[in-house]
């Protein structure tokens, strides 16, 4: 009884598989030839879309990218449109953050990697730290105007809007050096310990030149996300459109460039400026994207 | 035999598990000594607790005494910086840092303060010439020893450790990553480093015991079975074991 089932049930699938071959098989390659066009459709339509973006922005903002505009200031008075103070602005920011970002978050690595004993306070910062780089960038802002200005009483400026940026980037710097710091071989950090190293020595003389490579890439990440960074600084740098020098432009309102673009294009309604200012902005984190990916390869041959 | 290592009623646990059981020895001064026995059977735990490189790994619990000199190395006033100086290792894979050929050698004597180009210039030149690869390397001081075939690197591993003058070189399974020529030039040069150095090794390879040491340590699941010059060891062992493992019957 048991062999007629296995029978019965056997001839029925051979029969359904040979009633069925022709018709599944043009399916089959009706589907395969279906996806295949989804697929490229969407990648093509991805292409599309990026190519319009940058096409359109560039359309639009070349025409009024002039030595004229990079080199001088707005002023009413003199019927001038100039973004040169937004340009240092951005740099001065750029000193800022990265002057205190740099020791604190590598600091803040080597001590997690090297140093710390207790894995789980550990693996809880590191979830702290890989939380942080997920918030919006407007509550980085929004926390940074509370905390710098309102709280310590830092008045609208470089300094105010490169500290929210240290909270911002501080994450993403200690992840990229402790990535680095890992992937040191566990045989030259015994070596140099079996020289009689102290821990420290150990680290300094092996451990970060050999990890530095991460860390370049790290900061020139860094270095992009504060360019473009925008939310986090609207509450913080103020919207001034004049050339100060550092040490004055640390506490007064100054727009960077991607505030100066917020400014241009919904205050000032000059969208001419607004998209030469997104044609500079674009070209650098372009740029930076791939300094970042050279400067990774470059170390991690030598 | 002058011993210049004594070790009393050793115990060592990783955790919970006891991987060395009240070994006592004493390692015969300016000779070689080799430690075997199959795999896993504690003797590079023991080796690196002779330079207290086993402090590294988490958990780890020892008791009794380690005397060099008659000195307690884990006397907890001890500098580890000054033993480490006096007993220096060689690893199993050549592991030179990503440096200069010149900058690996002056590691260990800018560890422990010499800064003077003229004085460094002579350690190395010195080190390298007792590591016999002096002839090899002088007009390439200033290339990457990571450049260097892996029996060129070992060498330069062991002129590292000797840069620093220790009085024992620890050397863990230092020849297993090398090809038999690579292999041929350590054990000469081993041989060679016992008139000023006493050496000690841990060693896979029962010809290699029989060729360059002079005592014999035969470890087993954590126990000392036997220690003996190695010429009587290997010709009439005292424990049927070991017996057995030079024999090839067990390991």
């Amino acid at each position: 009884m048991i062999e007629g089932k296995v029978n019965g049930k056997g001839a029925m699938a051979l029969d359904a598989s040979a009633m069925g071959h022709s018709a599944s098989l043009s399916r089959r390659t009706l589907w395969n030839y279906g996806a295949t066009a989804l697929i490229w459709g969407s990648a093509i339509l991805t292409c599309l879309l990026l190519a319009f973006l940058m096409g359109y922005i560039f359309y639009r903002g070349i025409p009024y990218l002039s030595v004229d505009l990079l080199t001088s200031q707005s002023s009413y008075v003199r019927q001038t449109v100039g973004i040169l103070p937004n340009l240092l602005n951005t740099l001065y920011i750029i000193i800022v953050a990265m002057v205190i970002v740099l020791p604190l978050g590598i600091g803040a690595a080597v001590y997690l990697t090297e140093y710390a004993a207790n894995k789980k306070l550990v693996s809880m910062i590191e979830f702290a730290t890989e939380a942080l780089t997920g918030i919006p960038s407007i509550i980085f802002g929004l926390a940074g105007m509370v905390l710098f200005i309102e709280m310590f009483g830092i008045k609208q400026g470089i300094l105010a809007g490169g500290l929210t940026l240290v909270m911002m980037i501080l994450p993403v710097i200690i992840r990229t050096t402790q990535e680095s710091l890992k992937t040191v071989p566990a045989a030259y950090r015994e070596g140099s310990l079996a020289m009689g190293s102290s821990k420290w020595h150990m680290i300094r003389t092996v451990v970060l030149p050999n990890a530095v490579d991460g860390i370049v890439t790290g900061c020139i990440l860094s270095v992009g996300r504060i360019v473009g960074e925008s939310a986090a600084l609207l509450f913080t740098v103020g919207f001034g459109l004049i050339i100060n020098d550092f040490f004055t432009a640390l506490e007064s309102s100054s727009a960077t460039l991607t505030v100066a673009l917020y400014v241009y294009a919904s205050e000032r309604g000059e969208t001419g400026v607004a998209f030469a200012i997104a044609v500079i902005l674009m070209s650098l984190t372009l740029l930076l994207n791939i300094a970042a990916n050279l400067s990774a390869k470059k170390l991690k041959k030598s | 035999m002058d011993s210049i290592m004594d070790i009393r009623n050793l115990n060592l646990w990783y955790g919970d598990h006891k991987v060395l059981h009240d070994i006592s020895v004493s390692l015969p001064k300016n000779q070689i000594t080799a430690l075997i026995g199959p795999s896993g059977c504690g003797k590079s735990t023991f080796l690196k607790t002779l330079n207290r490189m086993n402090d590294l790994v988490e958990g780890v619990k020892i008791t009794g005494d380690v005397l060099y000199n008659g000195e307690d190395i884990y006397d907890p006033k001890l500098d580890v910086t000054w033993l480490r100086k006096h007993i220096g290792m060689v690893f199993q894979k050549p592991n030179p840092f990503p440096m200069s050929i010149y900058d690996n050698i002056a590691y260990g004597p800018r560890v422990h303060g010499i800064t003077s180009k003229v004085k460094l210039d002579a350690i190395v030149e010195k080190s390298l010439k007792d590591a016999a690869i002096w002839t090899e390397v002088k007009d390439r001081l200033n290339k990457p020893a990571l450049g260097l075939s892996g029996g060129q690197q070992q060498r330069i591993c062991i002129a590292r450790a000797l840069a620093v003058e220790p009085d024992i070189l620890l050397m863990d399974e230092s020849t297993s990553a090398l090809d038999p020529i690579s292999t041929s030039k350590i054990e000469e040069l081993a041989l060679e480093l016992k008139k000023k150095y006493t050496v000690i090794m841990v060693t896979h390879n029962m010809q290699q015991a029989v060729r360059i040491s002079d005592y014999c340590a035969f470890f087993l699941l954590g126990d000392l079975i036997e220690f003996n010059k190695t010429e009587d060891m290997f010709s009439m062992p005292k424990d049927k074991r070991t017996e057995d493992y030079i024999t090839g019957r067990s390991g």
